[in-house]
């Protein structure tokens, strides 16, 4: 197997994928699902139910007039009982469709649609419609598939890095829905032109490399080529990943698109195969439920789940529990309540006990330069850091404050344990409120 | 169900801590503290716990004077430990350990503590006993002899009488001079030890010592450069104080430029200057010299292009 590729710097936190080996589950059908109207970067949606209405599974309600929003769906059959301000994983607050399951999980679908015959604008007219946000990301697919005018796209990078510990849901997607992927990826690259696909995945995930490679060696297409990755945080980062496999550097407060590279993420490909082969739009994923459960799983489940249901389908807590995590251990975001829905971008749900959510004393900096040697960036965190705090915002654009794509890689190392990603993040807010 | 805890991300942290590096230095200066203990009898244990003894009651005083609390962090003790071996082997107790109180109070706790000073306190508390007590301080004992009977350092009897000691004495340590200056395999067994373990950077050890070989070699045909490598703090010195953290640059391309800078003040010192050694004033020099060096040496960032200095038609 050839050499894994990578990027500088970088860190090794335990991988603890305990669930790599268990095979997709279908959670159960939740009593009810709470469909937020704001699920993805971009504007929040508007109801297109009110209450006492009837939907089906797949029924859209819930769209937006912006082109930069992507419409959200019902992912069970049954009768809307409000509409109101909810709680999102991501801390905001949100407006978002109460609906309680009828029990019946009837679907309604789309027209399916053959990607061969069909015409660009019509891929991407159904990609917003079924929609398609990035599964890892949360940004609405078909406005990233839509390059301005003179960005040159070459290549389509499919990022199964899954570098965060504890996800496995990716890993599974690719082991279980290998054809889908490859078949979505091709219909992205028609999309968007792009000449070469990537398929980039960590090392530590030898068995989907192999099966990647058996799928896309059986579908003939020269243009498409798995690439192992080393196992590095954070390699699944989009501008480390365009690095890592075409040497290629987004320019310092430029776009992606830049690179000439487009990149999303496998489990997105796979929505897209369900949206244009099958018609289906995105009302569920894989959401892998780990950490201090009784017995963590990979769950299919259906957008708008609440965590408790689906903690309490792995058996519920193991221990007294401390933290509840969307996403993984370095850039997962702790969670107020446990009956927040499951969203678009919702990988993992990670409960932590007790004993592991303490947040260690800060102590003072002593320069040992440990945050510079792991930034991938290159940027001197620490330095960053103490400007931000003392309010030096001027001297921080020196240092290149906005590049800092907030990794947290620097506060993983810190042997002083002062939490530099998130000062260097204040910083960039404070900076973001005087620009206006 | 039990109030969940919110903190940002990330929700994991390395097992690396303050303590954890501080104590492994500590560690890797073991073996050069018995080879000062073997060359130069029990009275070296005593000058050793003297310094750390005095460094940590002064800055406990500090940080009580200071309103603030005492953490045992384990870098007073480096800073005690590190003094005693730059001092000679029957300097009186008395004056080391207001050696150690000196570095301690006017080179860390006046500047506000761990991570604030701009000199290295061991180098500082050596250059003030340097400048107090010079008789004492350059009163040397050939090893095994339990009683002073004086005589020249390596670097002292090169300097005066163009004597140069053999290699294999430099490298076990059966030379003359400070405690903690005898052996450099000694020395490099602990600072290989801590580069392996990641804590200190093996750049500055290399350009350092590599710059003073070089030099010697070019400048003097007629000297020896293994001998200058060898002989005096040198290794102490580029292992154990021209990588402490607080007082050395903090990125990579910063501590190549102190390491060569400070092999440039040695043989500077060694072959035009007064003084035989000057391992510390080099040290000291460059300290100096680090907040110029963080200002104006960075690391590239991702996407942006470094300026170059020379650019071929090709580039274009």
């Amino acid at each position: 197997m050839l050499k894994s590729r990578s990027f500088r710097a970088g860190i090794h936190p335990p991988g603890s994928k305990i669930t790599a080996g268990k095979p997709i589950e279908k959670a159960k059908i939740p009593p009810f699902i709470t469909v937020l109207l704001h699920q993805h970067a971009g504007a929040p949606c508007k109801p297109l139910v009110k209450r006492g209405d009837e939907v089906k599974a797949g029924q859209k309600i819930g769209d937006s007039d912006s082109f930069s929003s992507a419409p959200v769906h019902s992912s069970i059959s049954g009768i809307v009982k409000e509409i109101s301000t909810q709680l999102s994983p991501t801390g905001r607050e949100v407006q978002g469709i109460l609906i309680e399951s009828d029990g019946r999980d009837e679907w309604v679908r789309m027209e399916k649609i053959n990607p061969e015959k069909a015409s660009k604008r019509e891929i991407i007219a159904r990609i917003r419609e079924a929609g398609i946000v990035g599964l890892g990301g949360g940004y609405p697919t078909h406005v990233k598939l839509s390059p301005k005018k003179g960005k040159e796209i070459d290549t389509l990078i499919l990022n199964g890095a899954e570098c965060e510990s504890y996800v496995t849901a990716d890993h599974r997607v690719m082991l279980e829905h290998s054809e889908k992927v490859v078949k979505g990826m091709k219909i992205i690259m028609k999309v968007v032109e792009a000449e070469r696909g990537f398929i980039g995945i960590e090392d530590n995930k030898r068995d989907a490399i192999t099966r990647m490679r058996e799928v896309v060696e059986r579908e003939g297409d020269k243009r498409i080529e798995v690439i192992p990755l080393k196992t590095k945080y954070p390699q699944g980062e989009q501008g480390i990943l365009v690095k890592a496999i075409l040497n290629r550097e987004k320019p310092s407060g430029g776009h992606l698109y830049d690179t000439g590279a487009i990149v999303q993420n496998v489990s997105t490909a796979k929505a897209t195969y369900d949206a244009v082969y099958e018609g289906i739009p995105l009302v569920e994923r894989v959401v892998t439920v780990t950490g201090d459960v009784k017995e963590p799983k990979n769950l299919l489940a259906r957008i708008g789940t609440s965590f408790r249901e689906l903690i309490g389908e792995c058996g519920g807590y193991k221990g007294e529990v401390g933290k509840i995590l969307k996403g993984g251990l370095m850039g997962g975001i702790a969670q107020w309540r446990d009956d927040v829905p499951v969203i678009k971008n919702t990988n993992c749900i990670l409960v932590l006990n007790r004993g592991k959510s303490r947040t260690p004393e800060e102590r003072a900096c002593i320069r040992c330069g440990t945050c510079v040697e792991v930034c991938p960036i290159g940027l001197i965190p620490t330095i960053l850091g103490k400007l931000a705090v003392e309010g030096r915002f001027e001297e921080c654009m020196e240092y290149h404050i906005q590049d800092c794509m907030g990794c947290g890689s620097c506060t993983y190392v810190c042997p002083s344990k002062i939490p530099i990603a998130q000062l260097i993040s204040y910083g960039k807010e404070e900076l973001k409120k005087r620009a206006g | 169900m039990p109030e969940l805890i919110v903190s940002p991300s990330p929700h994991i942290r390395s097992d690396v801590s303050i303590e954890k590096i501080m104590y492994s230095v500590i560690i890797a200066l073991i073996p050069t503290v018995a080879c000062g203990v073997y060359f130069f009898g029990t009275q070296v244990i005593n000058i050793i716990v003297a310094c750390i003894l005095s460094a940590l009651f002064t800055e406990y005083l500090a940080l009580r004077l200071m309103g603030r609390k005492f953490v045992m962090d384990g870098s007073a003790i480096i800073t005690g430990l590190l003094l005693a071996l730059c001092l000679p082997p029957r300097i009186p107790l008395w004056m080391a350990a207001l050696g150690a109180a000196f570095a301690i109070a006017f080179a860390k706790c006046v500047f506000g503590g761990l991570g604030q000073n701009i000199f290295n306190p061991a180098l500082v508390g050596r250059v003030f006993l340097m400048v107090s007590w010079p008789v004492e301080m350059t009163t040397w004992i050939m090893p095994f002899t339990y009683d002073a009977v004086t005589t020249a350092t390596p670097l002292g009897l090169w300097k005066m009488e163009q004597i140069a000691t053999p290699h294999i004495n430099l490298a076990l340590g059966n030379v003359s001079g400070c405690i903690g200056e005898t052996s450099a395999i000694a020395i490099l067994i602990g600072g290989v030890f801590l580069i392996a373990k990641r804590y200190i950077d093996w750049r500055t050890p290399l350009s350092y010592i590599a710059t003073v070989g070089i030099l010697m070699l070019i400048l003097r045909q007629d000297q020896d450069p293994v001998f200058h490598i060898l002989a005096g703090g040198l290794f102490l010195g580029a292992f154990f104080m021209a990588t402490d953290y607080v007082t050395t640059p903090i990125t990579r391309e910063g501590r190549i430029i102190f390491g060569i800078g400070a092999g440039v003040i040695v043989v500077a010192i060694r072959l035009i200057g007064g003084y035989p050694e000057g391992v510390a004033f080099s040290i000291l020099l460059m300290n100096a010299f680090t907040p110029l060096i963080d200002r104006h040496v960075k690391p590239r960032v991702y996407g942006i292009k470094r300026k170059k200095i020379f650019t071929s038609p090709v580039d274009r």
